[in-house]
């Protein structure tokens, strides 16, 4: 299953380090964060409840880029 | 500018002015250090919070870590010295805000831009209810449902003209400045402007399948797929920051030892950590990072505005290295407008064996049936036709009022055993047998399209080594074409399947950086579309096959977009490669300066800040295409 959400950042790179936290939270399949458009594509594994699950990544994106936000 | 930009710009000026304020004030030893403090604090505060939190979280090596301990160290190098000269700490802090502060608006700016470009989307629709207008979200209608668009609204939803006549801007579509006259009876797909008439529409798809809808959808979602020059920057900027940390690192500490041990002479710490964080002030990514994909970006919007929709920005760059160009004929550069041009050895009266002809075809929706359906010109009962067959590449077959029909090419007539008269005339022949003997045939051209000479010839003058046509054409037809717009290989008589072989051949006979572009109209292309290089489509109005399909959708059905879509690619790409290369050459030089000792603070925040100032102006270059 694949979903998209808003997000909030500031800088290119600090976007690249959110596609990284994202793609390495459990559940995820894939990630892709979208500078310029800004929005993020995750693609969900297999039976993953995706609240939960973004819940995990918005923690972990907030963990190296603190200044960002994913709106859920 | 939003308020986070507003709050900064006044914390820079803020900032500027104590800094100023404070050359003129005299002021020495501890109270000129506290002084200084201010500034820095109100212009850096938020870069010292980051950096500590990032070394809290284990993200030590970022932007806000190298700023914080350039500055921290300038500091502590001027306590040191005691030369009181703390100006520079607070400049490179100061600096490093403005850039940061231009590049946040640029980018914001360049993001409105290209939404403003792609302001296709429909707010409301009007829907008729007891007898009044009410405006409703375009979500919420229904298939089947009448709207009611007028003048100067946009179409919100495809669908076709009930009611009324007026002409369309469909510019925000395809880029093409003529307006579009529509009827009673035509197909009308959202996202056009209504600029005369009020047109009563019942639509045919859902919002979210209307065509409006998966052009919005696809545009914002297209610089998702990366290029290839992305990915080796975000790769590069991963390994390049460490590196040059521990660089600096080296250069503040092995120089001053080595002359303390080996050579004897005093360590000069200071000149050394100077250096070194020169060094850092230099290294900052931040320039590659936006640049490049702000760079695809904007080609990405600057050729949805000339009608040219590319799905990611890995397509722009594979589009830029497009040497061979291979078309379909029908449709791509024939306009796919058959015309019964005339009937030949019949042994029925003409209109009649037209008439099992449509019937017998009535069933496909090929441009070919659809022609002699037209040059039949009557109301088509389908309660005649049964047994229907179609033999792809070939005909069809079926029975008609009983009576066995086939209708179909040369093909067709050998595989069924039954003797033919061959035509002279240049066009698609049609050959009929009734009840198993050969009853005539009749004669079909297609027109070619105005532009489609020209577009080879621009293809040729934009670099395209080789032209190839595949066509399911016989070879009269497909040879007189080729020759008549320039074509420099055709392929004939081609079933789709042929036509996916022909490119796989190709594929394999290119260099390997050339790139192999297949440029087609629709369904029986998909699997072609999918296996070239890249595939371009044409005219999405109307083919949702197309659109699937393809990695470049031309919006109308001109083949000399085909030329500019690859003219913007390459204009594109080549901000990209100038971008990586200044910025890199920029800051490699300033970098071996810095670490000789030539270049100072100063010269360090324009390799910063400057270089990334040129870098988002250069790219943002990437949005204008119109003279292309």
């Amino acid at each position: 299953m694949k979903k998209t959400y808003k997000i909030d950042v500031d800088c290119a790179n600090c976007a690249n380090k959110m596609e990284e936290a994202a793609c390495k939270t459990a559940g995820v399949k894939n990630a892709v964060v979208n500078f310029m458009t800004l929005k993020m594509n995750v693609e969900f594994e297999e039976g993953q409840d995706p609240k939960s699950v973004m819940q995990e990544v918005r923690k972990n994106c907030k963990k190296v880029e603190d200044d960002c936000e994913i709106f859920l | 500018m939003s308020r986070k930009q507003k709050k900064m710009l006044i914390r820079i000026l803020a900032a500027a002015v104590l800094l100023i304020a404070l050359h003129v004030i005299p002021a020495a030893g501890a109270a000129r250090f506290v002084l200084y403090l201010i500034p820095y604090l109100v212009i850096g505060y938020d870069i010292l919070i980051k950096a500590a939190k990032g070394i809290k979280n284990r993200q030590v090596f970022d932007e806000c870590f190298l700023m914080a301990v350039a500055t921290v160290g300038a500091f502590a190098l001027a306590l040191y010295d005691r030369s009181g000269d703390y100006t520079e700490a607070v400049a490179v802090m100061l600096f490093y805000q403005i850039g940061e502060l231009f590049q946040s608006y640029a980018v914001g700016k360049s993001r409105r831009n290209i939404s403003d470009l792609m302001d296709i989307r429909p707010d409301y629709a009007n829907v008729e209810r007891d007898g009044k207008l009410e405006q409703v979200d375009p979500d919420e209608v229904e298939i089947g449902s009448v709207i009611l668009v007028q003048p100067g609204e946009k179409v919100p939803i495809d669908g076709v003209v009930l009611e009324g006549s007026s002409s369309l801007n469909t510019s925000a579509l395809t880029g093409e400045s003529l307006p579009r006259d529509v009827g009673e009876g035509d197909e009308i797909i959202s996202g056009c402007i209504n600029l005369s008439g009020v047109l009563k529409i019942q639509t045919t798809k859902e919002f979210g399948e209307s065509t409006v809808s998966k052009i919005l959808d696809l545009v914002e979602n297209a610089s998702s797929r990366k290029s290839r020059s992305e990915n080796f920057i975000s790769k590069f900027a991963r390994i390049y920051t460490p590196a040059v940390c521990y660089a600096a690192l080296a250069l503040a500490v092995l120089p001053p030892l080595a002359r303390l041990l080996a050579l004897g002479m005093s360590p000069d710490w200071g000149t050394w950590i100077y250096r070194a964080l020169t060094f850092l002030v230099i290294s900052c990514p931040c320039a590659l990072v936006i640049s490049i994909p702000l760079s695809f970006f904007a080609g990405i919007g600057g050729a949805s505005n000339a009608g040219v929709l590319v799905k990611g920005s890995n397509y722009l760059e594979t589009l830029s290295q497009a040497r061979i160009v291979v078309f379909d004929k029908t449709g791509t550069l024939t306009q796919g407008v058959f015309e019964v041009n005339g009937i030949h050895h019949s042994e029925l009266e003409n209109e009649k064996l037209l008439e099992y002809a449509a019937l017998a075809e009535s069933a496909s929706s090929h441009p070919i049936s659809r022609s002699l359906q037209r040059a039949y010109g009557k109301e088509i009962d389908r309660s005649r036709v049964t047994d229907i067959q179609e033999i792809s590449g070939n005909g069809v077959t079926a029975k008609v009022d009983g009576r066995e029909v086939a209708a179909g090419n040369d093909k067709l007539m050998d595989l069924l055993g039954i003797s033919y008269i061959g035509c002279h005339s240049i066009g698609t022949i049609i050959h009929m047998a009734i009840d198993g003997k050969y009853a005539g045939h009749i004669v079909i051209s297609d027109i070619e399209k105005p532009h489609s000479k020209e577009a080879v010839k621009a293809l040729k003058a934009s670099g395209v080594r080789r032209t190839v046509m595949l066509t399911g054409d016989s070879r009269k037809v497909a040879e007189k074409v080729a020759s008549d717009l320039g074509i420099d290989e055709v392929y004939s008589e081609l079933l789709p399947a042929g036509k996916v072989e022909k490119v796989e051949e190709l594929l394999k006979t290119k260099k390997e950086k050339e790139k192999l572009a297949f440029v087609g109209d629709g369904i029986n292309d998909a699997p072609v579309l999918r296996r070239a290089d890249i595939g371009i489509a044409m005219g999405a109005m109307g083919s949702d096959a197309a659109i699937e399909a393809a990695d470049v959708v031309l919006m109308d059905d001109d083949p000399l977009k085909i030329a500019k879509a690859i003219r913007i690619s390459r204009k594109c790409l080549r901000i990209v490669y100038q971008n990586i290369v200044f910025a890199i050459g920029v800051k490699l030089v300033c970098l071996v300066l810095g670490a000789l000792g030539i270049a100072n603070m100063w010269l360090a925040i324009f390799a910063d800040v400057g270089v990334m100032i040129i870098a988002v102006l250069n790219a943002v270059r990437a949005l204008f295409v119109k003279k292309l």
